[in-house]
């Protein structure tokens, strides 16, 4: 007796669409036009939208590749790539233990986490006080 | 660690640094269903926001809730627990036992009276006092003697909101939710069998940023339980064209198209599962091909069945509309229009009512 696969149970997706590919790249176009025209910035959470199966995954095939991809390293990794649209940035944030917190496209010249932060530069100032003092056996004027 | 502290002081003592602050700002925004536009008012309130005391009380429940909380993803469990609540007293994950963990509950109450958030789980009998009990104080007791210091009250879980699977008919003990006997404090009610790991972290991050979130009518917070999974479904384009899976191995199974007549609860179930999904995002039951049982409604145990369409009728579908309605389930409903005359025909000559039947009648 022929037996039932597992494949013949599997769910097709093909067609299961939301359709909200194409109105999200034009929000990111409409965003990217603001960016230039009025240097405003656009934060879309990928994680609100109602979306089918691979449609995510259709999304950062639209947005493509572009030249930069930098890793953040504090809470978990934080993954930031540029798209092959200058401006329109993928960011994912990881917990320590790798999972996903949060997925987001970033329409701005540089995500405001990749900048060092005040306080960051303060405490890591304050560090280097310390450690030239140490060294040097003096005051660090 | 000491609960005068403010979460910003405890993250920086860590060696957290800014950037890992603001990540987690982010998180949270998201995990709230907020704007990314709220980061820097989310930054500024959990900057400043102090530990409180959590106390956590379980009753008739089967521990799903608590396993729930601890796959939370959100930011992971050790950070919440740790960092943003000062969790005084959990039957299941405290180290302590016996009389250590009764004297726990009493001191944490006693130095955060007035003060301390207290979670509940399960739902509470008021049959016989002996059908539940901890360390021989009744349920009953045990919840009364915690609210009246309780700054507010978060009810995790179907069972805590709205009695759950013990309140199901016939109701043995008796069991009753948190609302049932408490009318005097702030109550949240979370429900879901078991809920949104996401949702339970989600709430009680809201505690610490903005205090109580704004709820409906079945005191769930908006932000996750504002829409319907039908609102949210990606399998709703099929529902508006009329394409429907008719049995779990037909052609529209395959195809992945609407489960309302195998007996999706979707259009009447106030939940987050469609966008937040479980599993770190993965899936949420109808993607894996399931109908939403509507575990997150009070009743859904009684609700006439998990694979009968919301258009069969059921002992008590009036009580479903009346739940329905209460949450604004959008007009035009197939419930709405049901034909109580043909409904009540079917059920006596136990006949199944299609859709179409409903919408011919009106
Ligand atoms: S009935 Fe269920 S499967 Fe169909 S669109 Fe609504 S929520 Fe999705």
């Amino acid at each position: 007796m022929a037996r039932t696969t597992l494949a013949e149970f599997a769910i097709e997706v093909g067609d299961a669409g939301t359709h909200n590919v194409q109105p999200l790249l034009h929000e990111i176009r409409h965003a990217l036009a603001q960016l230039l025209e009025q240097g405003k910035e656009t934060v879309i959470d990928l994680r609100s939208i109602p979306l089918a199966p691979g449609e995510e995954a259709a999304i950062e095939q639209a947005l493509g590749e572009g030249e930069v991809r930098a890793t953040l390293s504090a809470l978990g990794p934080s993954d930031f790539r540029e798209t092959s649209y200058p401006g329109v940035w993928v960011v994912t944030h990881y917990n320590r233990d790798d999972q996903i917190v949060g997925k987001f496209v970033e329409v701005t010249s540089a995500p405001a986490l990749l900048r060092s932060q005040t306080e960051d530069i303060a405490a890591g100032l304050q560090r280097l006080e310390a450690r030239l003092t140490q060294d040097g056996g003096g005051r660090v004027v | 660690m000491k609960n005068d502290q403010t979460l910003g002081e405890i993250l920086r003592q860590q060696g957290i640094s800014r950037r890992g602050f603001l990540k987690f700002c982010v998180a949270t925004a998201s995990l709230l269903a907020l704007p990314p536009g709220m980061v820097p008012a989310i930054a500024a309130a959990l900057e400043k926001a102090r530990r409180p005391s959590v106390i956590w009380l379980s009753f008739q429940e089967c521990t799903g809730c608590t396993e729930s909380l601890t796959r939370s993803d959100a930011a992971s469990i050790e950070d919440l627990i740790f960092n943003t609540i000062s969790l005084d007293y959990h039957h299941t994950l405290q180290a302590a036992s016996g009389t250590g963990a009764e004297d726990a509950r009493e001191s944490a109450m006693k130095e955060n009276w007035g003060k301390y958030v207290l979670v509940v789980d399960g739902s509470i009998p008021t049959g016989n006092p002996g059908y539940s009990t901890i360390a021989g104080i009744s349920n009953v007791e045990m919840l009364m003697e915690a609210a009246a210091g309780a700054a507010a009250i978060v009810a995790v879980g179907s069972c805590a909101s709205f009695g759950g699977i013990p309140h199901a008919s016939p109701n043995p003990t008796g069991a009753v939710s948190v609302t049932d006997l408490i009318s005097d404090k702030p109550i949240v009610n979370v429900p879901g069998c078991p809920p949104i790991p996401v949702v339970i972290a989600g709430v009680l991050t809201h505690f610490l940023t903005f205090g109580i979130p704004e709820l409906d009518e079945l005191h769930r917070p908006l932000a996750f339980y504002g829409k319907s999974i039908h609102d949210r479904c990606y399998r709703r384009p099929f529902y508006d064209k009329g394409l429907f899976a008719e049995s779990f191995d037909d052609e529209g199974a395959k195809k992945g198209w609407c489960l309302y007549k195998l007996g999706c609860k979707g259009p009447t179930t106030y939940n987050a599962c469609a966008t937040t999904k479980w599993n770190q995002g993965t899936s949420f039951p109808i993607q894996s091909g399931h109908p939403c049982l509507g575990c997150s409604q009070p009743d859904f145990w009684d609700a006439g069945g998990f694979y009968h369409a919301l258009s069969i009728p059921t002992e008590d579908t009036a009580r479903t509309v009346l739940y329905g309605a209460a949450t604004g389930v959008a007009a035009g409903l197939a419930l709405g229009g049901l034909n109580r005359a043909r409904k009540a025909h079917a059920a006596r000559k136990h006949e199944k009512v299609t859709i179409n039947d409903l919408e011919k009648g009106g």
